[in-house]
């Protein structure tokens, strides 16, 4: 299984950070570090753009993250129209900013920018997966 | 070839808005435009054409677009023929492009011209394009794409972190929908009330209808050449392209160069090197052209520009400082949320203006306007393009 099944939908099949589809599977949400400069990277890189080596390794994006800033979608581009409205969040987790959606267990009015979250894999219909925020 | 100075010397459009036409006729009105704009030119003058346009592959299934407009309009180009895609820059990257390829002696007289046909049958098309326009491998997927929902994030982090407020936003609006009703090209001619503006309907909280550009069809027409080329063709005063510069930071939302969202200091970057290749500074600019794709963008831009203090972009808008009479008019044909946005064509669109003020027969005249800034912003806020332009080299 690759990133076709990616997201609400996706439109990349190939590409060399596949795993992080087999490790959100396995219920873990994972980012990459370049094993030779030590940075990290959410999305997942296969090359260090900083140094350009190719030997990076996974790690799981573990503990709590704090809400940056999030937006109500009430109208979703092609292919999201049955998930809006759907809430989009960017969180930071030591040092990593990651982008994507808030869990529809958090009401709308307990959402505060600055709360505290966890992060992990979520089973979407047909078969598909993403990450989503939970409250931490 | 010692290093030439470089002069836009016509502009043109077509009819911009919702249109019963393909973006090749609408690319064909914009150069006939031209080309009557500058009635000593010969065709056979002109022997570069760039073409800015990036959904022209998708919602007009047309690549290599640029041989298919230059047989339409009757040109045969032989320095360089080609496209540009930097989507909503891409008009301002093409006469950055041409200026380099004149300046250098590679080409002498260059049309750029730019636009889109973004209104289809399917409408469902352009909906499912936009999200070809971020990094679709991870933002895409997860519903991210048409651009509202980034701008009211960047909004709301204005208005949390400076004060900010709904009516100072509506102020952009109704200045350059204002602007916009004498602008015969333009998308839309109505003007708007504060009270309009406020009360309309959210399409992203706190970004309502009046604080977005439309999606629109439209093409636009720029000639540039070289300063005694230029003196040959024109009697009109010469307006020289001084400096410019684009800056790229990031490619996506979560890995955005500044501290917050409303913090654009990719815009910083670009305009110290577009300021430092124009030998000026933001004080020294009379007019500018900057990119409204929302009320809230231009209150930023005011103060990423260096116009006013970082914060103090609301204040700035809603005092009047950035209309006619103010420290600096802005946005004088509309901008973007009046002559509504087919993404290629509104560097170029900004262009004609900026022709248009600095040899001083715009239809909203800046008196006396010698230095012109435009400005474009790009993609989920990923390139900032700015072009100084000036009545002295």
């Amino acid at each position: 299984m690759g990133f076709e099944s990616f997201g609400t939908v996706s439109f990349t099949a190939e590409a060399r950070v596949a795993d992080f589809i087999t490790h959100l599977e396995a219920g873990k949400v994972m980012a990459t570090r370049c094993k030779k400069c030590g940075i990290s990277y959410f999305p997942p890189k296969a090359d260090c753009p900083k140094c350009l080596s190719s030997d990076v390794e996974w790690f799981e994006v573990k503990g709590k993250g704090k809400l940056m800033t999030y937006t109500i979608v009430n109208y979703g581009p092609t292919g999201f129209e049955n998930d809006a409205p759907y809430i989009l969040a960017l969180a930071e987790f030591d040092g990593i900013q990651i982008f994507g959606r808030l869990s529809r267990d958090i009401g709308e009015k307990d959402i505060q920018v600055g709360m505290s979250l966890t992060v992990s894999p979520v089973k979407l219909p047909d078969d598909r997966i993403a990450y989503e925020f939970k409250k931490g | 070839m010692p290093e030439r100075n470089v002069c836009i010397i016509g502009g043109g459009m077509s009819l911009w808005g919702v249109r019963e036409a393909s973006i090749i006729d609408m690319a064909q009105e914009a150069a006939k435009d031209c080309f009557d704009d500058v009635p000593a030119l010969k065709k056979e003058d002109i022997d570069g054409l760039l073409f800015a346009s990036s959904y022209c592959g998708r919602s007009a299934f047309q690549v290599n677009i640029a041989p298919v407009i230059a047989e339409r309009i009757g040109i045969k180009p032989t320095s360089m023929c080609t496209r540009v895609d930097t989507l909503c820059a891409g008009g301002s990257a093409g006469i950055i492009l041409a200026t380099g390829l004149i300046k250098a002696g590679l080409a002498d007289v260059m049309m750029v011209a730019g636009g889109e046909k973004l209104y289809t049958p399917q409408r469902w098309e352009t909906y499912y394009s936009e999200m070809a326009s971020i990094d679709h491998d991870w933002d895409g997927a997860q519903g991210m794409g048409l651009p509202p929902p980034f701008f009211s994030m960047t909004a709301q982090e204005h208005m949390k972190r400076y004060g900010t407020t709904k009516e100072q936003l509506s102020a952009v609006a109704v200045k350059n929908r204002r602007n916009g009703s004498t602008n015969p090209k333009g998308h839309f001619q109505k003007e708007v009330t504060l009270e309009e503006v406020m009360a309309a309907r959210a399409v992203v909280p706190p970004l309502g209808l009046f604080d977005c550009t439309p999606i629109t069809d439209g093409c636009a027409a720029v000639l540039l050449t070289y300063e005694e080329k230029a003196k040959e063709l024109s009697d009109r005063p010469l307006v020289y392209i001084r400096g410019a510069a684009q800056a790229t930071l990031h490619s996506m939302s979560m890995n955005w160069p500044g501290e917050h969202l409303a913090d654009w200091v990719h815009l910083r970057t670009a305009a110290k090197r577009a300021y430092e290749t124009a030998r000026v500074g933001p004080g020294d600019i009379d007019v500018a052209q900057t990119h409204d794709c929302f009320t809230i963008s231009e209150v930023i831009e005011m103060e990423d520009l260096g116009f006013c203090k970082k914060g103090e972009g609301g204040p700035f808008v809603e005092s009047g400082q950035s209309d006619f009479g103010g420290k600096i008019p802005v946005n004088t044909d509309g901008g973007l949320l009046a002559c509504g946005h087919p993404f290629g064509g509104t560097g170029i669109r900004q262009a004609r203006e900026m022709l248009h003020q600095l040899q001083g027969r715009a239809i909203r005249q800046v008196e006396g306007a010698e230095i012109g800034l435009t400005h474009n912003l790009s993609g989920l806020n990923v390139e900032h393009t700015i072009l100084i332009y000036g009545r002295e080299p």
